[in-house]
């Protein structure tokens, strides 16, 4: 855990669950595993604060806990997991991505299951249909089986999945004795049981739910779906999944994010056609493919187009044009490898990821400092090793000019330099010293400078934020004054008056505001895009080597 | 000796300036003596944001979810600061706003320990006067004590659980301490309550008896 992904995740825990939890879920972060009183005596917080925080962190997954290192008769151990955390910050993404395949239904199914943690299928039904009822005309509501429909295709295509079982804890013993796991050897808090593990992960239990969503009116604030977990029974029956936790499953939309990626990518270096064909490609594979695969599995030209949408109805010899330039492009989006079934073809997902994140570090280095340090780098990106006299020469630019970016890069440690000695004694006279740029390190380095973007963007709003609370707080209790006038039916006369109590240079003030938080967020957005990218790289080039 | 070597040495680099490429007698930058500034000027400015549909939909989005979590019972707030006296406007300050509806979570899928005490608190309260009734557990002291603090106590039932609540030791209520706190106070103390004489009545005695000498 580096020191900018534990502030990250402090500030991301912080804003979503309060300052509580965050102090315990960054303690366990920078501390690894460690057992209830530990963390009790560690954070000099009380008990009932604690537990209600680690509760908390293990609703949303973010926090494990198992048998620790010294066995399963000794207290359990909580451990944090940083990755979780992180994924915080794509929230929106994974939203607006199911909003984008499954409609309203699947966004809100999305939404609330990631606000939860964890729910069973029938309280998420009931709940989405709910808020959707709420939005809907007076006298129409929403049914449950189109809510119903829309998580089956959500677990069809594998974007939920059932939470992994959690290990018997014994017959209730009395809570006075300590939690002493008798039960089969519960899993060791380093392995904990993945999704995958159970077999049932993505089938669907057979539930009787039939209705219709309620529309909550203003009166009845008993009704309030949002706070409680179990389904409001409406005739105390069972409904007969209680056991069974649904979540989000992240590697999934991650897949679907890296595919989408490859295809923009493809879409703008060539044109529309050719990232419909690998469009084409990546959905054929997306069952048959691991989620580690260096490439997709080869598929023959004849396949790809019959396989090709109706829209795109080109003839069989401009596709197998398209197959071969694809095949030819420096980028190495698409490979063949063999020639039967008029040639077979993979999507090398690897080296896709790899150019795009080599994309990424050449376009800092060009916003940063210029192209014509941007040529220098990708000069020695491709060249590896080169002396100071080589660059200047393939770089066709002044030497002076040339020793000045080659030093600001040095010193920002995008480039290092290697030394070569000649002889055995290092004599700095005879010794080769080259410049050179290591892709995976530097790509290290600067997904450490995104997390430290985005600890920034969020302290710098929570610091606009707080500078300007007076002002909000004021325009939200006008705004409230002038909600419950206009219920009550107020003149307009009335609403004016309410109105002005915010004068003209506090509205210039608070409208400034809202627009450098919107930026702020709007930023934070942007920079997690990077963060995907690089992460994703990192990841594949370290299951490559 | 070997002195010489350093104090010589000091205007020299260990390498070949030559080969990294900077010439004998050029001019090279001054070198910096202070941290960088805090906002250094940007010879590059940076590329405005991406604006469209998408990103205004994802903003709206991201703002909506982080409003949706502070309502949410998962948002955890400190404990209110023990205030010194309890004051009138309290009533009518930010202590109206309590947690919303506590959630109840799966207790089968977390450690038993997680497990608050709030129910057996419940149950302690609700089972302390049939406790009394039901087992006698004879106490001397704590009749003793009863009978002692019979007359200024108005309820014989909160004593009752408080002993009850001294029992749990990891008790949290912030009611319960006080009326605790009151408690301990009273009835921990070594002498006997009738025994001490708040001075009204020797007043009141020497009020009558005017000629005798006031020692």
């Amino acid at each position: 855990m580096t020191t900018q992904e534990v502030r990250l995740c402090g500030l991301l825990l912080q804003e979503h669950f309060g300052g509580v939890v965050e102090k315990v879920g960054t303690h366990l972060i920078r501390s690894g595993a460690l057992t209830l009183r530990a963390i009790v005596q560690e954070t000099n917080m009380s008990l009932d604060l604690v537990k209600k925080s680690l509760c908390v962190l293990v609703q949303h997954g973010m926090c494990v806990f198992g048998a620790g290192r010294r066995g399963p008769g000794w207290p359990v151990e909580y451990c944090v997991c940083v990755e979780r955390v992180l994924y915080m910050l794509r929230y929106p993404r994974y939203i607006y991505t199911a909003k984008s395949l499954y409609g309203d239904t699947g966004e809100l199914i999305v939404e609330e299951i990631l606000q939860r943690g964890q729910m069973t299928m029938s309280c998420a039904v009931k709940t989405v249909a709910d808020r959707l009822t709420q939005n809907m005309e007076d006298g129409c509501s929403m049914d449950y089986s189109e809510v119903v429909s829309a998580f089956s295709n959500l677990v069809e295509t594998h974007f939920l999945q059932r939470c992994p079982l959690v290990a018997e804890q014994g017959s209730a013993p009395p809570p006075t004795t300590s939690t002493l796991e008798t039960a089969p050897p519960p899993p060791a808090i380093t392995c904990p049981p993945t999704p995958e593990s159970n077999p049932d992960c993505y089938r669907l239990p057979q539930i009787n739910l039939r209705g219709r969503g309620k529309r909550r009116r203003s009166s009845e604030d008993g009704e309030d779906q949002r706070g409680g977990k179990k389904p409001k029974l409406d005739n105390g029956q069972p409904v007969g999944d209680e056991d069974i936790y649904w979540q989000v499953n992240f590697a999934r939309f991650h897949l679907h994010f890296r595919d989408q990626g490859i295809i923009s990518a493809v879409a703008c270096k060539l044109d529309q056609t050719s990232s419909e064909i690998v469009r084409t490609m990546l959905r054929m594979s997306e069952v048959t493919t691991q989620p580690s695969a260096a490439h997709t599995q080869p598929l023959s030209a004849n396949e790809i187009f019959r396989a090709l949408p109706p829209s795109y109805s080109i003839g069989r010899p401009i596709l197998d044009q398209y197959l071969t330039l694809l095949v030819d492009d420096p980028m190495e989006f698409v490979g063949k490898s063999g020639d039967s079934g008029g040639g077979m073809y993979v999507v090398n997902l690897h080296r896709a990821l790899a150019n795009l994140a080599r994309a990424t570090l050449e376009s800092v280095v060009q916003e940063r400092f210029g192209s014509r340090s941007a040529r220098i780098f990708r000069l020695l990106l491709r060249k590896r090793h080169l002396e100071q006299k080589q660059v200047e020469d393939f770089a066709m630019i002044p030497a002076k000019e040339a020793k000045d970016m080659l030093y600001t890069l040095l010193s920002e440690n995008l480039v290092q330099l290697q030394e070569i000695p000649k002889t055995p004694d290092h004599a700095p006279s005879r010794t080769f010293y080259l410049y050179t740029v290591t892709q995976l390190p530097t790509a290290r380095m600067l997904l450490q400078r995104c997390y430290k973007t985005v600890s920034n963007l969020i302290e710098r709003r929570l610091f606009e934020t707080k500078e300007n609370k007076r002002h909000l707080e004021k325009s939200q209790r006008i705004e409230a004054i002038l909600a419950s006038l206009q219920t009550t039916g107020a003149e307009p006369t009335q609403l004016q008056e309410v109105e002005e109590m915010i004068t003209a240079p506090e509205r210039q003030q608070l409208e400034a505001l809202r627009n450098h938080i919107n930026k702020l967020d709007s930023s934070e957005n942007q920079v997690d895009e990077s963060i995907f990218l690089l992460e994703s790289y990192i990841k594949s080039a370290g299951t490559t080597r | 000796m070997t002195g010489r070597g350093r104090g010589r040495g000091r205007g020299q680099l260990s390498f070949n300036m030559e080969v990294v490429g900077i010439g004998k007698g050029e001019n090279l930058p001054p070198s910096t003596l202070q941290p960088t500034p805090l906002f250094p000027p940007m010879e590059h400015k940076p590329v405005p944001l991406v604006v469209g549909e998408e990103a205004e939909y994802m903003l709206a989005l991201k703002q909506e979810f982080r409003a949706a979590m502070k309502t949410l019972p998962f948002y955890i707030k400190p404990a209110a600061p023990k205030k010194d006296v309890e004051r009138y406007s309290d009533k009518y300050q930010c202590g109206e706003t309590e947690n919303p509806s506590e959630w109840d979570p799966d207790w089968r899928r977390l450690p038993k320990e997680l497990r608050s005490r709030r129910k057996r608190l419940l149950k302690e309260k609700n089972t302390a006067p049939s406790k009394q009734i039901a087992q006698p557990k004879v106490n001397k002291e704590e009749i003793i004590r009863k009978l002692e603090t019979l007359e200024k106590k108005e309820d014989v039932h909160s004593s009752d659980e408080e002993e009850g609540e001294k029992k749990n030791p990891e008790e949290e209520e912030p009611e319960g301490e006080e009326e605790y706190d009151e408690e301990e106070f009273e009835e921990e103390t070594d002498y006997i309550m009738s025994y001490f004489d708040n001075g009204e009545e020797f007043a009141g005695d020497s009020d009558d008896n005017m000629d005798e000498a006031i020692y």
